[in-house]
């Protein structure tokens, strides 16, 4: 007999997560829980300006008289937010100059997780703001970057360093007020990336930064802003891995991005944050509010592999403000065991002529839920505005779940929406195929798979769509027996 | 909660209550509904796209009228005629054939009231249960082949008039029939119907209901049709808004039962201020079943279109084929589409899809019947009727679509 | 090579196979010809390990291996090549790809090396040649929007790729016309030698004019009832199979 649909099935709920480890580091935290208290705290430490404290607390106020949403597909207990550790940064004497002064533990740690600096270093074109609990630890490149006027800092640092650009653009994508989670962000963020790419400048390497979670009990709330100005160019890529851990860790991140006239912004993630075990114990929510602005002729597009969190909401979203703008979005989410994925995008074509592209492709397996949820709206001034939308879906076993639910909302006569949405199970026949080839099941599946997600890894950079088939392989695959 | 001020409180005053032979719980779960509901507002997920401000804030009646003439879209059928949602013994034939019984819900013996059609916080279905004045009891015996189609005729008369409807249809065993639903108003104006319809098709049964909604245009209109479908059975439903102000159409067919077919049918063709939402499920509970949906809307003037079609694939329920598409044309800049597909599947061994496209006549294809001497005006009246015939050449009956077809060609000057 | 003894299979409690005979030596090529429903590409599904039947009766010995014991995988493995009668489309997954995994994991079987991606690429480019396959279809994905004909020639140069001892042509002839039914058999042919076999599952004598078989079976009710030489196919041809039963 072969390696039957059932077997992979076992295999699957066996599945353990790779990156499975902590690092012995020493940390310096916040006492537990969420007050004003807290939030001066944290902006003391990180030796903030007042008017940024000033944010915070304006935004903590204006969590406190929000409710947490509750949603149709997503179910999970609600996280305890006086239990949470709001602050946690490695303890270091001082912070690393160069990269030789980085603790060799924190090496380690990257070592381990297969993206090291080190290695990341030799790739030529890569310049990495690695981000381990919250605090930004080595920067490389900046040197190079500095020369092109380009600025890629720690948020903190950008904070300090270019008050005015943070102030004229932190919230103006995604307000305080936007939801409960972005609000939280807003007043207990940690750090992040502060991005400026200036006028008809185009960034020559791909900018990255790799956020990952350590401490026990720790939220993490990155702040990413990036600003392309005036027929500016850049590409960035954020991947996201965090150790395992029994109890659930959140994640509320908020990403800005601006794309100025002519500008394009090409933001790229995979993410492969801890997705609780077998039997559901445990994994990251991964709560995020993504969000970029086109004016005039701009293009912003979006790529994501999500196979990790137990919880993912996520809705990476295009204003298309200008006229003649560029939306777009590729997503493979892939869901095993007790996963609950609620991701897709929103397109809001205001501005003329203004166009975007939907690419979505779900993979639900075990006992995971796998939602795509996306909104297309033309305003009544978007003359002209173009969509298309492709979402497949893609069941691995009969106890998993696939849904579609895309709002299409069209007040011009002039637009043109395409949606479309397939269900299907994976192909019996393709299977029978490959192993008549003499390929075995499990690479069978692993190549179909990969085939299905062909046209959104495309669009990855090379070195990620090499990890993002990999971490595809590993969600999905498992070696026989 | 206590709600003190709330908008259902006042719509209710003045209206009796219903003398229909409603089970107890029915009722009761119907006023506690009421009591802790108002009239859903745009948060609501199921309302977001549809104001209901306009009915709640009038004060409706009920009101006996009767009428004369009628133009009715079949001439040669077995029809039945509610006026104001009273069965009207006059306008209705007398003589059915063997096998068919057509009798006021008032006045039926069936205990099938409130067994299909669950409230599950609709507020329009609680009012509906509490106030009906009464509907159409259609019974198909067990291998009745009915030879002509049964047409119920619902008109509504006058001014803030309400007519509140509660049909049971049942199609019993290897029965077959064609039922046309037909609303129409006379001299109506801002009248409200409210029309639910309980529909159980047995096991190995046909049914095909042609849903055809022709009220005048300042009308409001509340359907809900519950449809429950045994094993090997048949069932197809056509919904044709031709006119009426504010329309909102639900319906939910639960397939419980192996090798059944279903299919759903709409159009909506828009114009002027018309508001109309067209909520639909297909409930797949059992395996080995194929549906298939195609809606079509065209929006003209200031009209609204709202599409909600949800198709849903419980555990287990292997081997479903279920196809939905919804397409939309907006003829006006002031005109608006809301489209909302959804799939919802829990089991593997599916094939489903669904396909939601909105724009505008292709402007090549109107050049180039242009090019052949054809008018603007003409070209595009052309294109819309192929558009809207997707949908009417998948009905059965050549009488029903003589009918939607000049009715749109008195409303649009189209030509088919 | 193959030898089947008395098999029986069935699908759904239905019987297909109802005692099957066949001997095929290396060297051959046989022809099994028969009307519709007879079997014929039940057979080769049989052969090829689809789950969906069950063999209740009967032997398959393929070169001194149980085949009936071995996993679909395993059978390709061991050099059992089907050439499907509707190749299965694979969207994303290029044939190169395709191939070089399915080549690297017969040759792990065989305890041999990957093979080096020169060499690899070098084959692929000799290989397309014999079947006149564009050099562009082969970084396409696997028979995705492919021609009825570019599908068919596709399974040959899968076939000349694999080097398999038996292969099994399923109705390779349907859908193709005449230049498409020659460029098919030239590729057969080309990979004809004394240390393989081939089975050839035909429901018309036309393609048996360009593969000449060395036996003609007539499959009929889930046997073979009658075995002749190359002639038998034009004597079918003629007669049709009504005579036989």
């Amino acid at each position: 007999m072969g390696y039957t649909e059932e077997e992979l099935a076992e295999d699957l709920k066996n599945q353990e997560y790779k990156y499975g480890f902590t690092t012995d580091i020493e940390s310096d935290d916040a006492p537990k829980g969420l007050n004003e208290d807290i939030i001066r705290l944290i902006s003391k430490k990180k030796e903030e300006p007042e008017w940024m404290l000033e944010y915070r607390l304006n935004a903590y106020r204006i969590w406190l008289t929000m409710e947490e949403p509750i949603w149709a597909h997503v179910s999970f207990e609600k996280p305890n937010y006086q239990d949470i550790i709001f602050y946690s940064a490695p303890k270091q004497n001082q912070k690393a100059k160069t990269w030789e002064d980085v603790d060799p533990e924190l090496k380690e740690t990257m070592n381990k997780l297969g993206i090291s600096l080190e290695e990341q270093k030799r790739l030529q074109g890569v310049a990495v703001d690695f981000v381990m609990d919250s605090v930004s630890v080595a920067t490389s490149f900046k040197e190079k970057l500095k020369e092109l006027g380009i600025i890629f800092c720690s948020f903190s640092d950008a904070v300090k360093e270019h008050p005015d650009l943070i102030q004229k653009y932190m919230s103006s994508v995604v307000p305080v007020t936007d939801n409960y989670y972005a609000a939280l962000n807003s007043a207990v963020f940690s750090d992040g990336t502060f991005c400026y790419i200036p006028k008809g400048v185009r960034c020559p390497m791909e900018l990255s930064t790799y956020f990952r979670m350590n401490k026990s009990g720790t939220g993490q709330f990155e702040r990413t802003l990036v600003v392309a100005d005036e027929g500016a160019y850049c590409s960035y890529l954020e991947g996201c891995t965090a150790p395992q851990r029994d109890e659930n860790q959140l994640h509320a991140a908020v990403v800005e991005l601006i794309a100025m006239d002519n500008a394009e912004i090409k933001y790229s993630t995979v993410q492969n944050w801890y997705p609780g075990d077998k039997n559901g114990k445990g994994g990251v929510y991964n709560l995020v509010t993504k969000r970029g602005l086109c004016e005039k002729g701009a293009k912003i597009s979006w790529t994501q592999v999500e196979t990790g969190s137990a919880v993912t909401w996520k809705y990476p979203s295009c204003i298309l403000k200008g006229d003649n703008s560029v939306g777009e979005f590729y997503s493979v989410a892939v869901t095993n065991n007790f996963q609950q994925a609620d991701t897709g995008t929103k397109m809001v074509h205001i501005g003329k002529n203004t166009k975007s592209t939907i690419i979505s492709k779900g993979i639900s397996a075990g006992k995971s839920q796998n939602s795509y949820r996306g909104l297309v709206q033309i305003h009544k001034n978007a003359d002209n505005a173009r969509n298309f939308s492709q979402c497949d879906s893609l069941l691995m076993t009969d106890e998993c779940g696939a849904h579609t639910f895309p709002y299409i909302e069209c007040k011009n006569s002039t637009a043109k929406i395409e949606h479309e949405a397939t269900t299907s199970k994976i192909g019996e026949d393709q299977i029978f195929y490959c192993l008549q080839r003499g390929i075995s099941e499990e690479k069978a599946i692993g190549l179909i798979v990969n085939g299905y997600c062909k046209e959104v890894l495309n669009k990855l950079p090379m070195e990620f769509a090499a990890e993002a088939q990999k971490l595809l392989a590993v969600s999905l695959e498992n070696s026989v027996g | 909660m206590e709600v003190l001020d709330n908008k259902i409180t006042k719509f209710r005053e003045g209206l009796a209550k219903t003398n229909l032979s409603f089970r107890e719980e029915s009722l009761k779960y119907a006023e506690d509904t009421l009591t802790e509901l108002d009239f859903p507002t745009t948060r609501v997920e199921r309302w977001k796209y549809t104001r209901v401000a306009k009915i709640a804030n009038t004060q409706f009646s009920s009101r006996k009228d009767v009428v004369k003439q009628l133009n009715l879209p079949i001439q040669d059928a077995y029809t039945v005629v509610l006026v104001n949602g009273y069965f009207d013994k006059e306008l209705s034939s007398k003589n059915l054939p063997e096998g068919v019984e057509i009798s006021a819900t008032s006045q039926s013996a069936n205990n099938l009231l409130g067994k299909v059609a669950t409230i599950k916080n609709e507020v329009f279905t609680a009012l509906n249960t509490l106030y009906a004045t009464d509907g159409v009891s259609l019974r198909i015996k067990a291998k009745t082949i009915v030879d002509k189609p049964i047409q119920l005729v619902h008109v509504i008369t006058g001014e803030n008039t309400i007519a509140t409807v509660r049909n049971v249809l049942v199609s019993e065993r290897f029965s077959e029939a064609e039922v046309v639903q037909v609303f129409l108003s006379e001299n109506a104006n801002a009248s409200f119907t409210n029309n639910v319809s309980e529909i159980i098709v047995e096991e190995g049964a046909k049914l095909v209901l042609d849903k055809l909604q022709n009220e005048s245009e300042s009308n409001f209109h509340y359907s809900n049709e519950c449809v429950q479908q045994a094993s090997n059975s048949n069932f197809k439903i056509n919904t044709i808004t031709l006119n009426g102000g504010l329309v909102r159409n639900d319906l939910t067919i639960d397939v419980d039962g192996e090798n059944c077919e279903t299919h759903l049918n709409g159009a909506y063709i828009l114009k002027g201020k018309q508001h109309v939402d067209n909520h639909t499920v297909v409930n797949h509970l059992k395996p080995n079943c194929h549906s298939n949906e195609m809606y079509k809307g065209v929006m003209d003037d200031q009209s609204t279109g709202v599409f909600n079609g949800r198709i849903l694939v419980s555990k287990d329920s292997q081997k479903i084929e279920a196809y939905q598409s919804n397409g939309n044309v907006l003829l006006s800049d002031s005109a608006s589409i809301n489209s909302k597909p959804e799939l919802e599947i829990y089991a593997d061994n599916v094939k489903c899809s669904h396909g939601s496209t909105t724009g505008q006549l292709d402007d090549e294809a109107i050049y180039y019947l242009r090019t052949r001497g054809i008018s603007e005006k003409s070209a595009k009246a052309l294109m819309v009727t192929a558009f809207i015939s997707d949908v009417t050449k998948r009905m059965d009956n050549d009488k029903v679509v003589e009918y939607v077809h000049n009715q749109l060609h008195d409303r649009f000057g189209w030509d088919f | 090579m193959i030898k089947i003894t008395n098999l029986h299979a069935s699908i759904n409690g239905k019987e297909i196979l109802k005692g099957l005979d066949l001997e095929v030596k290396a060297g051959e090529v046989h022809a099994i010809m028969g009307p519709n429903g007879a079997g014929k590409s039940t057979l080769a599904s049989i052969l090829a390990g689809r789950e969906d039947y069950e063999v209740t009766e009967g032997s398959v010995d393929f070169d001194g291996v149980d085949l009936l014991a071995l996993n679909t995988e395993d059978r390709a493995r061991e050099g059992l090549f089907l050439a499907f009668q509707y190749p299965v489309e694979i969207p994303g997954v290029s044939n190169v790809n395709f191939l070089r995994t399915a080549l690297n994991e017969i040759r792990e079987y065989r305890g041999q090396e990957q093979i080096p991606a020169k060499d690899f690429l070098a084959m692929v480019k000799e290989k397309s040649k014999l079947v006149e396959l564009d050099a562009g279809l082969a970084s396409r994905a696997v028979n995705e929007g492919f021609s009825g004909g570019e599908k068919k020639r596709n399974e040959i140069f899968q076939m000349a790729m694999l080097e398999p001892k038996l292969a099994i042509l399923d109705e390779t002839d349907s859908g193709l016309d005449i230049d498409a039914l020659r460029i098919v058999s030239n590729g057969v042919n080309a990979l004809k030698s004394d240390n393989n076999a081939t089975i050839v599952i035909t429901h018309y004598q036309r393609l048996l004019d360009y593969i000449v078989p060395d036996f003609v079976h007539v499959l009929h009710d889930g046997k073979i009832v009658k075995t002749g030489p190359k002639e038998l196919a034009l004597e079918l041809e003629e007669k049709g199979y009504d005579w036989l039963k």
